[in-house]
């Protein structure tokens, strides 16, 4: 007899894309607000970045009820740590965190593809990009969920730096400005949803400073 | 004397509810997973692995001669077909005079390292000397053992420089630890056998091992599809780990075999 498998999965895939790029004294951070399930439209006003810290901003795409449950296990550590140490986290910090959080979920993961972006304790901009189960890198661009392949060649062509693993170092900071950093993911977007089924509706831009958080809204494609 | 026992007690991961212990707790006993309640665990096991697709595919290599041990890897990260990254670190600092290796699921190695890290560091608190590679290459080990057959992808090379001298063990994802002199993880590892095997001589000069390294990995990468990216070779002495080189393999190509100047009468000019 042939073993019986679950008609029931856990888990669902709630699309959208999710990218942040890096600056020398700033970082953007954006993502799509549609949210869908199989061929179907559940939203398309729904928010998939979530402010962790002043200087750490979350973007997730994958199953949207994880990610709520992710978000809420770091807002409560980070409260915690408020708590004890008097000061905010900080945002290599805040990456640490979430790649533990995510690795105890090890053997039942929470589905949900990270971009953590903000800015360092220089002050300069940081983007850290995760996989499902926590394994994370600090790199100056990022995208992860449906649209991701797509995305990231154009940004590898656009923004390519020498690799961070090269002797002798060599600097591999964005040469971008704010301004184009920007102009450069409403591109991208656009791009993203005409190739895209997930991803569309309205594009959210976060933009992270030293002295605050701008936040854009912009109409993509509804189709 | 109250002897350290703590790297004995592993013991299987607490089911159910999480207690959500914190990272520091949970180092002396095996940290507590939540797990699926389902009646079929290897089957999610395996749902959820080709869900998660964690980064496989590399090529690393580490081996002993006369003046230390000598540590390489590529710099590449798939998943799938994609190419999810070009800039991991797969040779990860342990300490200052051990590094691991990084080949298989890339959360799965960065996590047990930094655990490993932490281990080593407190067993320099409660005895007051430094750990040998032997003694944590054998916490890894044990460690990765209890959590054999729950679907943890590593293989990776703990490389180091103790009281004994140079130490090299290869441990795995099964539980296995094997000491030797010459070992390659990953999927490129046959062509970086190739290679590092006929170049091997125990009495090399620095110099020369690091360039047999560096060759062994370039040449696993120009071959294995899952392999590429940086070539990162690191040496280790009795003063603790240097990095010595970190190569682009597309540019080591040319610097292996340079393009014979063209002697065609029309030549293409590049747009300025």
């Amino acid at each position: 007899m042939t073993k019986q498998h679950a008609n029931w999965s856990p888990y669902d895939n709630n699309g959208g894309t999710c990218v942040a790029i890096a600056g020398s004294d700033y970082c953007v951070i954006a993502a799509d607000t549609r949210m869908s399930t199989g061929y179907s439209i559940l939203s398309r006003d729904y928010s998939k970045i979530h402010k962790l810290a002043d200087k750490a901003v979350l973007s997730s795409s994958g199953f949207q009820a994880d990610v709520k449950a992710l978000q809420k296990v770091l807002k409560s550590r980070h409260l915690i740590y408020q708590h004890q140490h008097n000061k905010q986290m900080s945002c290599p910090a805040m990456a640490q965190l979430l790649s533990n959080t995510l690795y105890f979920k090890r053997f039942f993961p929470y589905y949900a593809f990270n971009v953590l972006g903000g800015l360092d304790e220089e002050g300069k901009g940081c983007v850290f990009t995760y996989d499902a189960v926590g394994s994370y890198e600090r790199v100056g661009y990022g995208a992860q969920g449906s649209g991701s392949t797509l995305i990231m060649p154009f940004l590898d062509n656009q923004l390519k730096s020498p690799s961070p693993l090269l002797l002798p170092k060599q600097d591999s900071n964005t040469p971008l400005s704010e301004a184009e950093a920007v102009d450069l993911v409403k591109t991208v977007f656009a791009s993203a949803t005409e190739r895209d089924i997930y991803t569309g509706d309205k594009l959210e831009i976060m933009i992270l400073k030293a002295d605050g958080i701008k936040t854009e809204l912009m109409d993509l494609r509804k189709d | 004397m109250k002897l350290d026992t703590s790297g004995f007690e592993t013991s299987m991961p607490v089911i159910g509810f999480g207690s959500n212990s914190e990272m520091l707790d949970g180092v002396s006993s095996v940290p507590s997973f939540d797990l699926p309640r389902t009646t079929d665990f290897d089957g999610f096991q395996k749902k959820s692995v080709e869900m998660v697709k964690p980064a496989k595919g590399t090529t690393t290599l580490a081996f002993i001669f006369k003046e230390g041990v000598m540590v390489a890897a590529d710099s590449r990260a798939s998943m799938g077909g994609y190419i999810s990254s070009q800039s991991v670190k797969k040779i990860i600092e342990i300490n200052p005079y051990m590094l691991g290796s990084m080949a298989g699921g890339s959360a799965d190695c960065q996590f047990w390292h930094r655990n490993l890290g932490i281990k080593c560091r407190l067993h320099e608190l409660a005895n007051k000397r430094r750990i040998s590679v032997s003694g944590a290459s054998k916490l890894l080990a044990n460690m990765l053992y209890s959590y054999r057959g729950m679907g943890l992808s590593v293989g990776t090379m703990i490389a180091g420089w103790d009281e004994t001298g140079p130490g090299l063990y290869y441990v795995d994802n099964e539980g296995g630890r094997l000491k030797g002199d010459r070992f390659s993880v990953g999927s490129g590892s046959p062509y970086a056998y190739g290679v590092l095997d006929s170049g091997y001589k125990f009495d090399m000069s620095i110099e020369e091992a690091s360039e047999l390294a560096r060759r062994s990995i370039y040449h696993a990468t120009f071959r294995d599809g899952a392999s590429g990216g940086v070539a990162s070779v690191y040496h280790v002495g009795p003063q603790g780990w240097t990095k010595l080189s970190g190569d682009d393999v597309g540019e080591l190509h040319y610097h292996y075999y340079p393009v014979a100047p063209a002697t065609a009468e029309h030549v293409m000019e590049e747009a300025a």
